[in-house]
């Protein structure tokens, strides 16, 4: 490989890439070419550095100088100025907010100070679409110590005593999982990754893919090699085109490199990889709908037992685990179970992935070590709330989760405790809601994702889940009674006991858990027909104070139904049939002449 | 649904589909996603044909193709917007975002416009949360949307 003073990592993720980083990595690239470097500084295209509210990111190393917000036309800056002169680019540092200082390495950012990345370790700092790079940073060692130095059971052991729980949602021990697996015997055995992650607001599975697709595939290697299977399956959403292609890179260079395929590390042991498109279904993130949709079939869950491990894909012993479990595997196998289980709490061991999201001033995929609380991570990581607004709640486990309020911010994060506050952990998406997000309507929010989602072979989620949207439907429009309120816990119990996947049975969480720490707002709702959040429509109507308006005639000229009549410099008034509650005009107003009744 | 005929080369492009997969049941997502990249959608005929090649029941594929919100039996428009619903676009104001483009375009979600110029979907979570609420149009994503930028987005489709 070529050797390179100076490298320039530009983040590659789907949101930066979103925002023009090809074309600054391109811009980056043509300056250094220009100025004769391109054979001493690198530029690299990397995964997803994580800080996605100031992307897009450009880190220099060795430096660590962490560039945020960085456009196409800054390229030419950066080169000059940094790369040539030495002299950092100041005006695109990270400020920190406190302080009102640039920050100047990434180390020294709010952000990452209370990070540890292990999951995440190569995502923003290697080129996925390198094979050498990920070997360079210790990449197939793990599986080459597995083939050559352990037997199939000290695999085992090792990630059961690492005390690894799933990272999918259920915090199955992984180890367990796999000696199931490796006891049932069978001509044929399957090792599948599910990548299907349909939870909305979190994308950390798509991250990794992304940014270390080769972790993945020696980890699934190693399974294989555990359990005693010889083929291995990754179920992707087909939503998600750039981690499919990286994948496909990474797969062609591990067989091309002799680290997937035939008799590896000199062994009798062959292993090899095969991708599988999902369809868009939330449902196949369930392990028995996941193995359906890969044979081709509608997506729906079966009944456990038969666990997979016993008659899975092709009525083959079958292990699944998700994307992030085997992100971990390989640094466990290297650095020991030992190292692995100090990390974290007595039950939840190692790191979470989360992907921090909603009215918080730093967006973005974080890493924390277990029993870490969501004080830390709100406030330390995220920054606090967006606008110097009040925290109302988290969110946490997507559509299975619950929401949580202010007296568990101090809860230390893990499976156990979140599940004992009525959320859970899931894949890991967590959202900060302030006091403009209503309880409420959130709850709809999330039921109506799980109606559409319902595979509909069970009448407790198809049928019981539909009443409880109609329900809470009537409360947000107004014409709610206390009797519904009743109803509503029954049938989300009811649900709960007799829904038949594990989907179907936490699909009435986000309404049990807002129920229980929001009831003041659902009776708001259906007595004092309120909605203090303003955010139910049929609850409120926009008014303006004819006192303090001057007429300047803004709202009205932006009023996308012209529904705001009056004259130059008179107070305006709203026709309330006409308006269509969008906001605009408070945006618009100047003078806060306008308000939600 | 009114009966088309397909035309003979189409009816041979699918039976080629399905054959590259060797006409096997258990790859019938991989073929659908396939003639659904080829023809952009997939129309009760071009289910018939699939179902025949793969020996199965139309009814299988259709149930299959019904599952999935990937597949789509009515054509996208020239021009397909995607509002994310994902929860961090969501209360960031997505809703908003999604009323004023049904509003302007006069058709709800899943429909597409008289013209065949812009269809109008909800998608969840396109990974790009730092910039909620965020709309796709085709490749190109916009971010921070507000609904007052809805009407010149379109424009820049109009001319």
């Amino acid at each position: 490989m070529a050797k390179y003073k100076m490298h320039i990592l530009v983040c590659g993720g789907t949101g930066c890439t979103a925002s023009q980083s090809v074309e600054i990595a391109d811009r980056l690239k043509s300056n250094l070419l220009d100025k004769g470097l391109d054979k001493e500084v690198q530029v690299i295209l990397t995964g997803c550095f994580g800080f996605c509210e100031k992307g897009p990111i450009v880190k220099i190393m060795p430096d660590n100088t962490f560039y945020t917000e960085v456009k196409p036309e800054d390229a030419q800056e950066i080169i000059e100025e940094h790369i040539i002169k030495g002299r950092k680019v100041a005006r695109l540092l990270y400020t920190d907010p406190e302080k009102k200082e640039h920050v100047a390495d990434a180390k020294h950012m709010g952000f990452y100070k209370k990070q540890l990345r292990i999951a995440l370790r190569n995502c923003g700092f290697i080129d996925p679409e390198n094979i050498g790079e990920y070997i360079a940073c210790d990449g197939y060692a793990a599986v080459a110590k597995c083939l050559t130095e352990m037997t199939p059971q000290q695999v085992i052991d090792e990630i059961k005593l690492s005390g690894l729980r799933g990272r999918g949602g259920g915090g199955f021990p992984t180890g367990m999982k796999w000696e199931i697996a490796s006891k049932n015997h069978a001509d044929q055995k399957y090792v599948v990754c599910n990548a299907d992650e349909g939870d909305p607001g979190a994308f950390m599975d798509r991250s990794i893919l992304e940014g270390d697709p080769h972790s993945i595939i020696e980890a699934m290697t190693i399974n294989g090699y555990a359990i005693g299977a010889t083929k291995g399956l990754v179920y992707i959403r087909a939503e998600y085109p750039l981690a499919i292609h990286r994948l496909q890179v990474a797969i062609a260079q591990a067989r091309e490199y002799g680290v997937l395929g035939e008799n590896l590390f000199g062994t009798d042991f062959s292993f090899d990889i095969e991708l599988r498109y999902g369809a868009g279904a939330f449902v196949c993130g369930e392990e028995t709908a996941l193995i359906h949709s890969m044979e081709g079939k509608r997506g729906e869950p079966t009944f456990k037992p038969p666990f997979p491990a016993q008659s899975g894909y092709l009525q083959k012993p079958t292990n699944v685990n998700n994307v992030e479990t085997y992100a971990n595997i390989p640094i466990i196998i290297l650095k020991g179970a030992n190292w692995f289980n100090k990390i974290g709490t007595e039950k939840s061991k190692g790191t979470k992935v989360f992907a921090l999201a909603g009215q918080i001033n730093n967006v973005g995929l974080i890493e924390v070590p277990m029993g870490i609380t969501l004080r830390e991570v709100i406030y330390e990581i995220g920054g606090g709330i967006k606008g110097g607004r009040q925290f109302k709640a988290v969110q946490t486990g997507g559509p299975s989760g619950g929401c949580l309020t202010e007296k568990h911010l101090d809860t230390p994060i893990d499976y156990d405790n979140l599940i004992a506050a009525g959320s859970m952990m899931g894949s890991g998406g967590m959202v900060v809601m302030d006091e403009t997000s209503c309880m409420v309507a959130i709850a709809k929010f999330y039921l109506e994702f799980t109606c559409e989602e319902s595979c509909g072979k069970c009448s407790p989620c198809r049928i019981g889940n539909k009443r409880m949207l109609e329900i809470l439907d009537k409360i947000t429009k107004g014409n709610g009674t206390m009797e519904d309120l009743e109803n509503l816990k029954n049938l989300a119990g009811v649900i709960k006991d007799t829904a038949l996947c594990g989907l179907g049975q936490t699909s009435p969480n986000p309404i049990l858990s807002t129920l229980t720490n929001f009831w003041d707002e659902y009776v708001e709702h259906v007595q004092d027909k309120k909605c203090r959040a303003g955010a139910c429509k049929s609850l409120m109507q926009y008014v303006i104070d004819q006192s303090v308006c001057v007429g300047c005639t803004a709202c009205a000229r932006n009023c996308p139904v012209n529904a705001i009549q009056g004259e130059k410099k008179t107070p305006h008034t709203i026709n309330t049939e006409l308006c269509i509650k969008c906001g605009t005009c408070i945006e618009k107003c100047k003078f806060n002449a306008i308000s939600i009744q | 649904m009114a009966k088309v005929k397909l035309a003979e080369s189409k009816i041979n492009k699918i039976k080629e589909i399905c054959a590259s997969f060797g006409n096997q049941p258990g790859e019938a997502i991989n073929v659908l996603h396939k003639v659904q990249g080829e023809f952009g959608y997939l129309p009760a005929e071009v289910q018939e044909v699939i179902a025949m090649e793969l020996n199965v029941p139309v009814a299988t594929i259709y149930g299959i193709v019904t599952f999935y919100s990937f597949f789509t039996m009515i054509p996208k428009g020239e021009h397909p917007i995607s509002v994310c619903m994902g929860t961090a676009c969501y209360v960031r104001g997505a809703e908003k975002v999604l009323d004023e483009f049904k509003r302007q375009l006069g058709i709800g979600i899943g429909e597409t416009t008289a013209d065949g110029k812009f269809s109008l979907n909800c998608l969840r979570c396109v990974g790009a949360c730092g910039l909620a609420p965020v709309v796709t149009i085709g490749d190109k994503v916009y971010g921070r949307l507000t609904p007052d930028m809805v009407k010149d987005i379109i424009n820049e489709y109009n001319q």
